[in-house]
């Protein structure tokens, strides 16, 4: 089986008004189908534009970028992925259920297919009996739960998610991510996550893809040891393994690349 | 994001929030002031009666004059009505237009400017010759130019005012571009326009209104408040004043409950 996403000698330059900005220089990365991979670093270090690059938002300057063995622009026509941003994106002139529906309705599914499958997503993320509401009824973590019901109506086998619990208060956010490792446990889906909280990315990733700005590139790709995502729990939040992967990826942030590497190797 | 609420307090001018009963009674209030105190200012004959009526003698031309009042308005609210409704659609469609395409946009820019400033009323001597001296239709025509640049101006810019984040959810979900229009670009497009059509609604009945001081049918508020103060019958032309301002008003608050309710629910 092929891989979720591939990307192979990925530049990206953009183009802008003061001359040219280059976001990203040599990326290469694999996500495996099921795995959960979180990319971390610093604002500006090309993260977001490393996602969209694999939703096909963006193109590459250089190199490739193949989601399910198809070029990435292939994959986004085909509706290989699902994706969620910060901002939930909520058409507020539509029901909750009505904004689920969106992309069924778009691709033309049958009124009764649609429907039922909202209904399924609608339980599925838990909003039980909110379908009716419009979003300026509902919290920050009820929206963003929206969102990824949303992403998820076409049983995509990808999730790209850019910094979906940002904007949230704490408590929302760790009870959101343990949903989120739940749900894509229950859906099979690959994800890849956005953020820029490091317990976060530990708690719900299989690898933790660090990277680093100008140019933005990768650092270091951090196995999270810490069991299969599926099973994971609040109480791994204060478990000796999870403060042990938190300082792993803070070394490798730091670019001291301490525990792996004798100091002064070259921090690539 | 997270407010629990359905729709915001409206706030008044000064940033208070007021609930609808205490922000009806205040302008009622206000009004009845102003119109006891002119009625004693008439009263003690400071105020010469030709030059302002008492508020009694006003009323009492109304209550005379009411068939022939309610007649009148109806002439001029449907040439107010036609032209609202003619110059919202042109501008509606021109928008489209404009914003579907870029050389579009450049030539309707500058012509809608020109008409911005065109005091259009001023075109009605012009517009009763060419359409004879018996009909509405130059009339209609300087309403609907009136309201077609507010609705235009509105809806182009509501066109343009889809966000970033929905459009690349909807290069996400491989959308057409007639479905980005349809989901995203029209309906957040919606309340804006209708903004439009609350402000062209009062310049569409003040346009139809003066257009008949320029000749033309008579039997319209405009032609009636003309002729009264011609033959110098003050309390009379006051009272047609009154009907105009009262249709001004229904014009007004009829659109803006529409772009109320539009804004709640697209
Ligand atoms: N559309 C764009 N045009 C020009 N520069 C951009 C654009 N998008 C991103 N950049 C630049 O690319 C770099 C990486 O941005 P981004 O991927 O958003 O970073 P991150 O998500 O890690 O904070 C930044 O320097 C940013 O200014
Ligand atoms: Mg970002």
């Amino acid at each position: 089986m092929s891989n979720a996403v591939t990307v192979t000698g990925v530049d990206k330059v953009f183009d802008s008004g003061a001359g040219q900005v280059v976001a990203l220089t040599e990326v290469a990365l694999d996500v495996a189908p099921g795995e959960f991979v979180s990319l971390i670093g610093p604002s500006g270090c090309g993260k977001s534009t490393l996602l969209r690059l694999i939703a096909d938002l963006e193109s590459p300057t250089n190199g490739t970028v193949e989601v399910f063995g198809t070029s990435a622009h292939q994959a986004r026509l085909d509706q290989r992925y699902g994706i969620a941003f910060q901002q939930a994106g909520l058409l507020p002139w539509r029901t909750v259920a009505a904004n689920i529906a969106l992309p069924l309705e778009l691709s033309g599914m049958p009124k009764s297919d649609v429907r039922a499958r909202v209904d399924e997503l609608i339980a599925l993320v838990g909003l039980g009996d909110f379908g009716d509401r419009f979003p300026d009824q509902l919290s920050g973590g009820m929206q963003q739960r929206v969102a990824i019901a949303r992403a998820l109506a076409k049983k995509p086998q990808l999730l790209l998610m850019d910094e979906p619990f940002g904007a949230l208060d704490e408590m929302t956010r760790e009870y959101l991510q343990t949903e989120l490792l739940r749900i894509a446990a229950e859906t099979g889906a690959a994800v890849v996550f956005v953020t820029h909280s490091i317990p976060e990315a530990v708690y719900l990733s299989d690898r933790v893809v660090v990277m680093s700005p100008r140019p933005g590139r990768i650092a270091e790709v951090v196995p999270m040891s810490l069991g299969s995502t599926g099973s994971r729990a609040d109480d791994l939040r204060e478990d000796g393994s999870f403060f042990e992967m938190i300082t792993a990826v803070r070394e490798a942030l730091h670019g001291g690349g301490v525990a792996a590497a004798p100091r002064g190797v070259e921090n690539r | 994001m997270a407010t629990l609420t359905r729709t915001r307090p409206p706030s008044g001018p000064l940033g208070r929030t007021a609930n609808g009963a205490e922000r009806a009674i205040a302008p009622v209030v206000l009004g009845i002031i102003v119109v006891g105190i002119w009625q004693l200012l008439a009263g003690t004959g400071l105020v010469e009666a030709y030059l302002l009526p008492s508020p009694a003698a006003i009323v009492d031309e109304i209550v005379e004059f009411w068939p022939s009042m309610v007649s009148a308005a109806g002439i001029t609210g449907l040439n107010a009505l036609v032209g609202l409704v003619a110059g919202s659609l042109l501008g509606i469609a021109a928008a489209l237009v404009a914003s579907t395409s870029r050389p579009f946009d450049g030539m309707l820019a500058p012509i809608v400017a020109a008409l911005a400033v065109i005091p259009i009323v001023a075109l009605a001597p012009v517009l009763n010759t060419m359409f004879g001296a018996d009909s509405q239709t130059g009339r209609q025509l300087i309403a609907s130019l009136a309201a077609f640049v507010p609705v235009f101006i509105t809806t182009a810019r509501g066109l343009r005012q889809t966000q970033p984040v929905h459009r690349e959810l909807m290069t996400s979900f491989a959308a057409t571009r007639w479905q980005v229009m349809r989901t995203i670009t029209l309906p957040t497009a919606v309340p804006y326009t209708f903004t439009g059509i609350r402000l062209a609604s009062s310049l569409a009945v003040i346009s139809a209104l003066v257009a008949e001081y320029f000749g033309g049918p008579r039997g319209g508020l405009g032609g009636l408040i003309s002729s009264s103060a011609a033959s110098s019958a003050y309390p009379r032309a006051w009272a047609y004043v009154v009907a105009a301002i009262a249709l001004g008003l229904a014009f007004y608050l009829i659109t803006l409950a529409l772009e109320r309710w539009v804004s709640r629910r697209r």
